[in-house]
């Protein structure tokens, strides 16, 4: 597939895939902060964020409707460029040159390294378990369910929730601060020719048809 | 409601010493004589009457039990249960059901609202309505399935155990209303001692296994029961043999809170000596 360029960038994300995705940041950072406030007293001061600790019971779990709802739009699009493959593996095998930015000489990957890869499908079983035990602890709207259940799921609730907020920190800092280059693709759509071959060889081939 | 008079032991989602200068009042109890209840009712209209509660008149349900559950208007009820003993004997056990006030509360451990459930030196676990964001965490974190939240407003209601009356030196209006002396109320060691007064009459009178319910797997109650069948908890409309905070709660709630919170802190700074130590990434080693 060859794409017609316009000077020197390379697009990778369209208008309609950016919005999507922000949606599910925008939530994403309402979510964790109201529900870090409801998870340790320290973080109670993040309910003002959503107006006080009423409101961020009330608000938590609609937010958390759309943003699973936007994320399943995401993993629908980008299940197929997220399959592990032989030369992911090799990829990984040198994790420690990356995260020492010694880049030089790294296996050839497509759109997504593996650690984007192992981030989207945590992300798939954080939100399914987020989303089900969440129905469960909402109570005003879907009613009382068995004791234990519901203890189960908040427990279940909490790890993913840790698990998930965990993997975003890592996303937001290689995206924002660490892999120069990298935001404009969110905000812009758009990446440089020399972040595109540099990070994604395999696939700065694929759709510019450019073999150098 | 939380009461400013009495001095404070444990407070919902707080980490700091809880307003507790106040000479702490010795720890009180209420104690209920299953034996010696009729099934009156007579303390649940007082609970009413003291409270400002009206509950919706029901319907019948072919039982005693009215209202048939505890709800955000009824924070006391009387079960009925019978019995009929191996020697053939037909027994009515009847339980006023309601908040058993434990030393070690299920509620405040699972309550996310700074100060919405408070426990009181004298041992009342009070929730305090205007902070409850009526999450249900505390219904989650309840070994005995007291709490109610109102459909009305959201918040979760129980048994106060009065603490408004006892805080000015009265007892409880169940207590107060009690016509047969089934409800007793006072300092914890003199309610024990009286119950198990009570408990050694019982056995006397046939009822080997009568026992006082003063459950330790909750670090006792501050409600405690008198039990003619003390070995078959279970016999009163499911009163629990051995009640405690549920593993689930506690995993949840204990060490999992601070773990996780230290977790994403330390992910942060890890993140952030990264970009100390090893810096940005480029396309081109040393572009920028």
């Amino acid at each position: 597939m060859s794409i017609v360029m316009k000077s020197g960038e390379v697009p990778r994300y369209n208008a309609n895939e950016r919005v999507t995705h922000w949606v599910v940041a925008i939530t994403f950072i309402l979510l964790a902060a109201s529900g870090l406030a409801f998870f340790h007293p320290a973080f109670w001061f993040l309910t003002s964020l959503l107006g006080g600790g009423t409101w961020s019971r009330i608000l938590h779990p609609f937010l958390g409707v759309v943003m699973f709802v936007f994320f399943a739009l995401m993993a629908v699009r980008y299940w197929k460029d997220n399959i592990i493959q032989p030369y992911d593996k090799e990829w990984q095998k040198r994790l420690s040159d990356v995260i020492n930015n010694r880049d030089q000489n790294l296996p050839e990957i497509d759109k997504y390294n593996i650690g984007q890869k192992q981030l989207f499908w945590t992300m798939i079983v954080t939100m399914v378990v987020l989303m089900v035990s969440g129905i469960v602890l909402w109570r005003d709207t879907f009613g009382v369910f068995p004791v234990t259940v519901v203890r189960v799921a908040a427990l279940a609730h909490a790890i993913a929730a840790f698990v998930l907020i965990l993997g975003i920190i890592v996303h937001i800092y290689s995206a924002i601060f660490w892999v120069r280059g990298s935001m404009r693709a969110m905000t812009r759509g758009t990446v440089s020719h020399a972040w595109a071959k540099h990070h994604h060889p395999r696939w700065y081939r694929r759709v510019t048809g450019n073999t150098k | 409601m939380s009461m400013q008079s009495l001095a404070v032991q444990k407070r919902s989602a707080t980490t700091t010493t809880p307003p507790s200068v106040r000479v702490a009042s010795e720890p009180v109890a209420k104690l209920i004589d299953i034996s010696k209840c009729i099934g009156c009712k007579a303390c649940q209209v007082a609970c009413m009457q003291w409270n400002d509660l009206r509950d919706e008149v029901g319907v019948q349900h072919g039982i005693y039990d009215n209202p048939v559950d505890l709800t955000d208007q009824s924070w006391t009820v009387m079960r009925f249960a019978e019995y009929k003993s191996p020697e053939g004997k037909l027994e009515w056990l009847i339980r006023k059901d309601g908040c058993m006030h434990c030393e070690d509360p299920g509620c405040l451990k699972a309550c996310p609202s700074p100060g919405a459930i408070v426990k009181y030196a004298n041992g009342i676990v009070d929730f305090n309505s205007s902070n409850c964001i009526g999450c249900g965490y505390c219904i989650a974190g309840c070994p005995f399935n007291i709490p109610r939240i109102s459909q009305k407003d959201n918040k979760a209601y129980k048994c106060t155990l009065c603490s408004d009356r006892v805080s000015v030196g009265l007892e409880p209006a169940c207590v107060k209303t009690c016509p047969t002396g089934a409800i007793q109320f006072g300092a914890k060691e003199d309610m024990v001692a009286r119950g198990a007064k009570r408990v050694g009459d019982l056995k006397e009178r046939g009822y080997q296994q009568a026992a006082l319910y003063d459950p330790a797997g909750v670090g006792g109650t501050h409600v405690m029961y008198v039990l003619q069948h003390g070995d078959k908890p279970d016999l009163y409309s499911g009163l629990p043999t051995d009640p405690k905070i549920s593993p689930w709660v506690s995993l949840w709630k204990g060490v999992t809170k601070p773990l996780l919170s230290i977790g994403l802190g330390l992910a942060v700074l890890g993140a952030f000596f990264h970009y100390v130590t090893r810096g940005p990434k480029d396309e081109e080693p040393g572009a920028h």
